[in-house]
């Protein structure tokens, strides 16, 4: 890799980064590198300071907050994988982030990292706003919690300012018996999702009492399919109904038109990947 | 992983691998399953690759490369780069015009009047590709380099990009060298050995059946592990030059730098140092190699120039690009007639080294492994404004393979008949080799029958039938395909006439020395150069086979022309069948002289001296002996030798050879094809490949599964996608797919051996065979999947959202992808109905 020049600075603690971000406009954080160091190498930006967050303890880790899970910024996606709150708590994470590029990726990239980079190719941001996960930013100012359903703006575009450091996401536990799935369709295994659908289902009895459904690379941002989610409730769990509500899935999205796939072919997958979700969630 | 990767593992790890371990019954190195004497090396990060060379002073090349497909470069100012601190230089093509050489060299006119536009190291007046190089920087280090192009000033004059090939041919298009005066490279006509081909369709009559297609080979990016890298280190008070290539041709790049650049060949010693793969891409010779060159010259310093992946998908030659129009005839029984093949290929914007040729191998190979009574060839080629193609693993095979494999399939479609039946029915039979083809070549051996029933009893090919059927009658949403390639090929470039008679500008032939030390050891250097093949391990074993001396004291050098310096050096599954049959060739020079001073030791008459396992014997009195080891002591020391005879023991043999060699194979694919989302899966892929005898089973299950994964990605993954102003969109591994572990099946491999006559091993190249095979094998399951969908094509790679339209779309879309219906040259009819279409 040959970046242009840059400064670079390991601090300690959250408060250090947050300063150094505020010092310098142009500066950069660091977090697991996947996104970033493409980017540098390909010389499409010219931070001054690369602000690596890999020292700073206290954005690592995974802990019970009552009713939510709390996952470090800095937490690599291969920690959060295994991580047994993880898997307990908040299952659909651990699936998605298990899909994510290759092993080698998963060891550097954070979920954190992932989600602040906010490509809506990424599987963890569709996740996140499926599960109304709250991301915790930190500033000159303090702390404040942002919904995922306003964290992501645009394409790569968060309501971060620049001096504002994500340290950690809030993931509310969900209540009751819900099982998950994260369907992923790509090309090669390591490659970004072509289409992705994030689903969490809540069963009572042989219904289908709640639904989350969340998109990947359906727009310039993680796309939340409320009008599956809507056509879900009450029905009951079986594949004719679940395929009728999937129908709706590509309602509303704006998928890119690209060398992956026509946005017509990304919507017609969303449907399809949407069906088979749902119905794998729903044990159907 | 938290292992530790030492050797133990390493070899564990081999020593698990299925017939690994084969040991034959005879204690023969032939056909052992060896561990490479390479590995330990490349696996505990103490390779020797051109990169890690550092040299004291050592300063750093970059290239400002054109952003534009094609413009006019008005005016280069390197003037606020030389101002960077740390930079020693920078040029401009123009600076360097009077050193550079005209132009960069292209050994294989394919015809005499071939349009060969001179190619300068830097572009001087006009850009023709995108990654065309306009400059260089020289600095102290990598990163200051790097940072100085940005400062080099160039302004271009847009002209417009020549992107596609039949538009590039139109009048009035554009042209990618206006000297030229046209956009067409060449036209090869091959009439072939046998009949005319439209009067032999005419004379079967109504009896003719005539399928067209038109196939595409899309452009692929070459993907070695290692990037291209040079180090040329001056000694600037001898004149003398040491350039250090990450290239599979060390021996022909030395003559052709001393060509180019006018520094007299014996001043040039060419090190290919470890080499990270190459698949073709490193046969090349490349400006920067020119440019590394006569700046260190300049300059008095040693020079380093390491491109980055996305400067290689840019300035290394890329493979395939053709456009295939095909046209097969048989009789209704299914006995084939004829073959007519047209093709288009992209040269991109320049001749490279073998650029024109490429295309041309494959013209021998259209008719593959049957037989019929015409054939027709053309070929044109074509200059557009993107980074020129080359050789690029199977070069021209795979092409040709393809289009005859899968046009087998859809006239056996067109007849009603099974698509294997007419396979057998239009072979050549094991008894009938040798073999006269009708592309010209002569067959040696083969038999096609024996390596297909092994195929098939692997594959289970009826089960798979019957699954298929039922597929079809339930309608279900994953339907099965099955995929046919009874294929050969070419290997062991080449006899140095046949070469001759086809315009190439150098010979076939390859140099092996043996040197016997004084204590019994092996030295053999070889004109053959290893880039991950297992030269060093094969070689060995032959060596130990033929002197009957232990693998491990034999030690093979390569790559140096210093030290071995003649050789054509490694592509087109050569190196055994060539430099593995030299290296044979030259053990039996040093038994010839070994037995006649054992004769003259032992006192015997060297007709009654008799040689088995390395030791020398005279007939009827076993007491009287000596090993090889000690004759090679008694050449050392030559206080006895006989009357007249030199010193040492030791023989240098160059070898050409008569003919080519012709694997073989069959190889099965069922793919499944999720008909909801387009996706491919392969449930099965089963190859037996014909090798001819084998040197060593672990190498050459490496080179299968490598080959099958390269062949398969043609087939649904790689894919080089060009935008309409020449930008290549697929510059970096994000966009280019090219599949790994998790997207490719388990191969199931199975070998047949009918041994090749043509040369004393037998043997004849495996390097290539699987990318050749596997493509047609993997296009036909799918066309074959989608058949009750009514579709013919799927144009590769076979993407998900293509198969997805190829079975959803309208007719009109699927008709324009080419998947249902083709325009007026492309159809399916007898030759009576043809006449009124």
């Amino acid at each position: 890799m040959i970046p242009a020049e840059f400064d670079y600075l390991a601090p300690d603690t959250v408060a250090d980064a947050v300063a150094a971000l505020a010092a310098d406009e142009d500066a950069k954080v660091l977090a697991g590198g996947q996104s970033l160091i493409p980017v540098l190498r390909l010389r499409l930006s010219y931070p001054t300071q690369l602000v690596d967050l890999r020292k700073v303890q206290e954005l690592r880790g995974v802990r019970d907050d009552g009713d939510a899970l709390v996952i470090g910024a800095m937490t690599r996606h291969s920690d959060v994988v295994a991580d047994p709150l993880v898997q307990q708590h908040a299952a659909l994470v651990a699936a998605a982030t298990a899909t994510v590029a290759d092993p080698a990726v998963r060891h550097r990239g954070t979920f954190g990292g992932a989600l602040a980079h906010a490509d809506p190719a990424g599987d963890l941001a569709a996740v996140a706003l499926a599960l109304d996960a709250e991301l915790v930013a930190e500033g000159p100012g303090g702390r404040r919690s942002i919904a995922a359903a306003d964290f992501f703006q645009d394409y790569l575009q968060t309501a971060l300012s620049p001096d504002e450091l994500l340290v950690e996401v809030r993931i509310p536990k969900l209540e009751g018996t819900w099982s998950v799935h994260y369907e992923k369709f790509n090309r090669v295994a390591q490659a970004w999702a072509i289409v992705g659908v994030a689903t969490a289902v809540r069963r009572e009895g042989g219904s289908i009492a709640e639904a989350r459904v969340g998109l990947t690379n359906m727009g310039s941002t993680p796309v939340r399919a409320t009008a599956v989610e809507a056509a879900l409730r009450g029905v009951p769990a079986e594949a004719g109904a679940i395929a009728e509500a999937a129908q709706h899935a590509a309602e509303g999205t704006t998928p890119p038109d690209d060398l992956g796939g026509k946005a017509d072919y990304r919507q017609h997958l969303a449907r399809v990947l949407t069906r088979r979700a749902v119905a794998t969630a729903a044990g159907v | 992983m938290t292992e530790q990767m030492d050797a133990g593992l390493v070899a564990e790890q081999i020593a698990a691998t299925p017939g690994a371990l084969s040991e034959p019954a005879d204690g023969q190195e032939m056909g052992r399953g060896r561990r490479r004497k390479e590995d330990p090396k490349l696996l505990t990060g103490q390779t020797n690759w051109t990169d890690n060379i550092t040299l004291p002073g050592l300063l750093h090349m970059a290239v400002l490369r054109s952003p534009m497909a094609h413009a006019k470069v008005l005016s280069v100012d390197v003037s606020a780069a030389l101002e960077v601190p740390g930079v020693i230089a920078a040029y401009s093509g123009a600076d360097l015009a009077d050193v550079m050489g005209a132009t960069l060299p292209c050994a294989w006119p394919v015809t005499p009047d071939m349009v060969s536009p001179p190619h300068t190291p830097l572009a001087v007046d006009t850009v023709r590709y995108v990654g065309d190089g306009v400059a260089v920087v020289v600095a102290r280090d990598r990163y200051t380099a790097a940072d100085a192009l940005e400062a080099i000033a160039v302004e271009y004059e847009q002209l417009p990009a020549v992107v596609d090939m039949e538009e590039a041919l139109k009048e009035g298009s554009p042209l990618v060298h206006e000297s030229a005066g046209t956009n067409r490279t060449f036209l090869f006509d091959f009439p072939g050995a046998g009949a005319d081909y439209a009067e032999t369709v005419a004379a079967a009559g109504d009896d003719a059946v005539v399928v067209k297609r038109r196939f595409v080979q899309q452009r692929l990016l070459p993907t070695p592990m290692e990037p291209r890298a040079v180090v040329v280190a001056p000694i600037a008070a001898a004149d003398d030059y040491t350039v250090y290539s990450a290239t599979q041709i060390p021996h022909i790049l030395r003559v052709m730098l001393a060509l180019t650049t006018g520094i007299p060949e014996h001043k040039i010693r060419v090190i290919a140092p470890d080499v990270g793969g190459g698949f073709g891409c490193k046969l090349n010779v490349y400006a920067e190699e020119v440019l590394c060159l006569v700046v260190a010259k300049k300059l008095g310093r040693p020079v380093k120039w390491t491109e980055s992946r996305s400067e290689h998908y840019q300035a290394t030659v890329h493979g395939r690009d053709q456009v295939q129009d095909i046209e097969i005839a048989a009789r209704k029984d299914g006995t084939l007639l004829g073959l007519k093949v047209e093709l288009l290929a992209d040269m991109g914007a320049y001749l490279q080294l073998v650029t024109p040729g490429v295309p041309i191998l494959g013209a021998f190979m259209f008719p593959a492994i049957y037989k019929m009574a015409a054939y027709h060839f053309t070929c044109t080629g074509v200059f557009t404004t993107k980074t020129p193609t080359d050789a690029y693993r199977g070069a021209g095979r795979p092409e040709a393979t393809f289009a005859i494999e899968r046009i087998m399939d859809e006239l056996a479609h067109e007849l009603g008949r099974d698509p294997m039946e007419l396979r057998k029915q239009n072979w050549i039979r094991h008894e009938e080799f040798p073999y006269d083809m009708v592309a010209g070549l002569t067959y040696d051996s083969g038999n096609y029958e024996a390596a297909t029933a092994k195929a098939e009893e692997m594959f289970d090919l009826d089960g798979l039938r019957r699954e298929q059927a039922e597929r079809r009658a339930r309608k279900d949403p994953v339907q099965l395909g099955i995929g046919i390639s009874t294929f050969t090929e070419m290997c062991g470039l080449a006899p140095s006439r046949v070469l001759g008679s086809l315009s190439y500008g150098a010979g076939g032939w390859e140099a092996a020395q043996i040197r016997m030390l004084p204590t019994g050891k092996v030295e053999v250097t070889s004109g053959a150069t290893p880039h991950g093949q297992g030269h060093h391990t094969a070689w060995s074993q032959i060596v130990a086979d033929a002197l009957g001396v232990p693998f491990e004291d034999v030690e093979v050098t390569t790559g140096d022309t210093d030290s071995s310096p003649k050789g054509m050096d490694t592509y087109g599954s050569r190196s055994l069948v060539v430099g593995g049959v030299a290296i044979h060739k030259a053990t039996g020079k040093v038994l010839e002289k070994a037995k006649r001073i054992a004769a003259h030791l032992l006192e015997a008459n060297e007709a009654d001296v008799e040689f088995d396992k390395g030791a020398f014997s005279v007939k009827g009195s076993p007491e009287a002996s000596m090993t090889i080891q000690e004759v090679a002591l008694a050449t050392f020391a030559a206080h006895n030798l006989p009357d007249g005879m030199e010193p040492t023991l030791d023989s240098d043999y160059v070898y050409d050879p008569e003919n080519f060699s012709y694997p073989h194979g069959t190889h099965l694919c069922a793919v499944e094809i999720d008909t909801e989302t387009g996706f491919t899966t392969i449930r099965k892929y089963v190859c037996v490949d014909d090798i001819g005898k084998i040197v060593n089973p672990v190498i050459v299950e490496g080179q299968v599964h490598g080959g099958l994964a390269q062949g398969i990605a043609q087939a649904l993954y790689e894919e080089a996608v060009y935008d309409d102003d020449g930008n290549l969109t697929t510059g970096t591994l994000v966009d280019y797919l090219v599949p790994a572990a998790p997207d490719l099946p388990h191969f199931e491999t199975g070998r047949t051996e009918t041994p090749a006559t043509s040369n004393p091993l037998g043997v004849k190249g495996v390097g290539e065979a699987g990318t050749i095979a596997s493509t047609p094998a993997v296009m036909n399951a799918v066309v074959d999947a989608l058949r009750p969908f009514g579709v013919r094509d799927v144009r590769m790679p076979a993407t998900p959202e293509r198969v997805w339209r190829a079975i959803h779309g309208s007719d009109a879309e699927r008709a324009a992808a080419g998947t249902i219906a083709y325009g007026g040259a492309s159809t399916s009819t007898t030759a009576a109905t043809q006449e009124q279409m």
